[in-house]
């Protein structure tokens, strides 16, 4: 047999000419099947990207300390004392607990400060914070870079500045490499940080921890200690919290159970609960994947039945002529399979192209919409094969009916 | 007569439809013999097994018992694939309801029974062409099903039954959808291709259409009365 047999090829272009209608008909269900599907699984993923980064900078398993006031008596020593952190304590959980996949201080500079550059004056907050910070926070670097251990250990006068600072100081200019005073204290430009949570964390000045402890503090405290669990399960991340406590606690002298001494912001429940967010818009995006994919099946094999019905008669005049079974039902399958996957090859095309139309729309909660190309394939395959396998038991019956039987039939 | 072979031998035919409560027995054991080149017609009226009997001849039925030999080869116990090969090389059947496919051409429609030997397109237009214009239809090719008459459709019928060059040619009521001018035009047609030399076998229930053929099989309830020359 040839492979391609341009006779029978001519025969199906003929059929797929003359009966429009049902062409149309099992074309449009294919089309708008593998289209919606494209379309609601696209704009589904544009909903997860924009939510994602909304949400990336809470969607961080972190644990957050910030020194208290001692309320129970403890060794002798009274109640009422503050608890500050220091460098050392910063060293200690990061010697102690090397499981933990970045840790970092930060301070906060008392008032805010005045930022000159040129003939600008304009006041914002500034924080000396670790390199490590970043992470924490998950910002994102538009430019430049953020604060690195060199910085930290040469206590360099580096800075860097959120959005809105830069947006208000340097207006188009590339704010990197700039000299700016913050205070009496110059310091230059290295990184342009973007962190999508909220604009006050787009007005902040960050400068390295040394540098702020050194410059404007005078002593070696820590405002709050921040750090990163990762993949750790709630039991992994609870012992940790309770040893880092009990360390804390043997260090400054406070009772272990003292809930006010320190206050720990364990975060694991946010990452917790964002992570099942996400979770529920893919299971949905699948759920409406399927739903549409299973309606098209529905759609198409239904097509096929009416379509083998309607050719029942032409199946008996052909057989009366002279067409074996065989070719009977290679005519209809080979029609079939070829209008099924153009229509789902042309839904594929416009699906594609109106989510990339909707790519345009900017929007708190689109963004990006886009669609595995994989996926569109395999769901054309899926119509294609369920098409051809609704149509195949029919048309054996059609095929195998007598000719004088299949020609009464109008 | 010269030499005579006998292109269709039936001996003791039968058979029944069948259903879950009756029995029908349409044909009741039927014994014919219809040499090459003879212009025969079939009458009997409705429910005779008339109908029944030609579908049997054109292998588009099978029978229950008896033999039927057709051009010297037994017609027995045959796969869809074999039948399927002797409709399309030994028979040329026309229906009362012409049965052309609406979607089709003239010449397409002639055209198709070449297609299932594998003929290529231009030579199957070539030859329906030719027996198109053989039965007066050549200005009609191009001409779809539902812009011809019923006596030109019935010709486009005709051409297609002749165009594999068939042993027999079979036709069941040809002319039970068709005036009585148009009619009388047909059966000339059929006339002229007996002349050509092809067995022509007609089942007819109309008297003046049978006595144009050369002889008349009666056929009633299943069994063949007698023979008329």
């Amino acid at each position: 047999m040839k492979f391609i047999d341009l006779d029978k090829w001519s025969e199906i272009f003929q059929s797929i000419q003359k009966h429009k209608l049902r062409t149309g008909l099992t074309a449009l269900g294919v089309f708008w099947g593998i289209f919606m599907l494209v379309v609601l699984l696209g704009s589904g993923q544009g909903l997860q990207n924009a939510i994602e980064l909304k949400f990336k900078s809470d969607a961080v398993n972190s644990i957050w300390l910030y020194g208290g006031t001692t309320s129970k008596e403890f060794n002798g020593l009274p109640k009422g004392r503050n608890i500050t952190f220091d460098n050392e304590d910063y060293e200690v959980i990061g010697e102690q607990f090397p499981e933990i996949e970045n840790l970092a201080g930060r301070v906060f500079l008392r008032g805010n400060l005045i930022l000159k550059y040129k003939d600008k004056n304009l006041s914002f907050s500034v924080r000396g914070v670790h390199p490590d910070m970043i992470k924490i926070e998950n910002a994102i670097i538009e430019s430049g870079r953020f604060i690195n251990d060199e910085d930290q250990r040469q206590r360099r006068k580096v800075a860097v500045i959120g959005s809105i600072v830069s947006k208000e100081v340097f207006e188009d200019e590339d704010p990197i490499g700039k000299e700016i005073l913050i205070g009496s204290t110059a310091y230059t430009v290295v990184g342009l940080v973007l962190d999508v949570e909220n604009d006050r964390s787009q007005r902040e000045i960050f400068i390295p921890i040394s540098v702020a402890q050194v410059v404007y503090q005078g002593n070696d405290d820590i405002a709050n200690l921040a750090m990163i669990t990762g993949d750790m399960k709630e039991e992994e991340v609870a012992e940790l919290e309770t040893g880092i406590k009990n360390l804390l606690a043997s260090k400054h002298q406070f009772h272990p159970s003292d809930v006010r001494a320190i206050y720990i912001n364990n975060r694991f429940e946010d990452y917790q609960s964002f992570q099942n967010l996400f979770l529920g818009i893919k299971s949905f995006l699948w759920f409406v994947g399927l739903g549409s994919i299973l309606a098209g099946i529905v759609g198409v094999s239904n097509i096929m039945l009416i379509i083998v019905k309607d050719r029942t008669k032409e199946i008996g005049i052909r057989k009366a002529l002279g067409a074996t079974p065989r070719s009977i039902v290679s005519m209809i399958l080979t029609e079939a399979i070829f209008i099924t996957s153009m229509a789902g090859y042309i839904g594929l095309v416009a699906g594609i192209m109106l989510l990339s139309l909707m790519s345009g729309v900017k929007s708190e909660f689109f963004l990006n919409p886009e669609i595995h190309l994989g996926v569109g394939v395999a769901a054309i395959l899926l119509l294609v094969i369920a098409g051809a396998l609704a149509g195949l038991i029919p048309a054996l019956q059609a095929a195998k009916i007598n000719p004088i039987v299949a020609m009464r039939t109008d | 007569m010269a030499q005579t072979f006998s292109m269709i031998e039936l001996k003791n035919i039968k058979k029944a439809y069948k259903t879950d409560f009756t029995n029908l027995q349409v044909l009741k054991g039927i014994d014919l013999d219809i040499e090459e080149g003879e212009f025969v017609s079939i009458m009997g009226s409705s429910g005779s097994g008339k109908s029944t009997l030609l579908n049997i001849l054109g292998i588009l039925d099978e029978y229950d018992s008896g033999k039927y030999t057709l051009a010297g080869q037994l017609m027995q116990n045959l796969s869809e694939k074999q039948a399927a090969y002797f409709r399309n090389r030994f028979i040329g059947f026309v229906f009362q309801s012409f049965n052309l496919l609406s979607f089709k051409t003239a010449v397409e429609n002639v055209a198709l029974p070449l297609y299932y030997q594998k003929i290529n397109r231009i030579e199957r237009l070539e030859k329906a062409m030719h027996y198109l214009e053989m039965v007066g239809l050549k200005e009609w090719a191009n001409h779809h099903p539902n812009q011809l008459s019923g006596g030109q459709q019935q010709r486009v019928a005709i051409a297609r039954a002749l165009v594999t060059e068939p042993k027999v040619l079979l036709a069941d009521e040809p002319t039970g959808a068709l005036d009585s001018k148009t009619s009388s035009e047909v059966m000339d047609l059929f006339e002229d291709i007996h002349q050509a030399g092809k067995t022509v076998i007609i089942v007819t229930h109309e008297l003046d259409i049978a006595q144009k053929t050369e002889r008349i099989i009666r056929i009633q309830d299943g069994l063949i009365l007698n023979r008329e020359i």
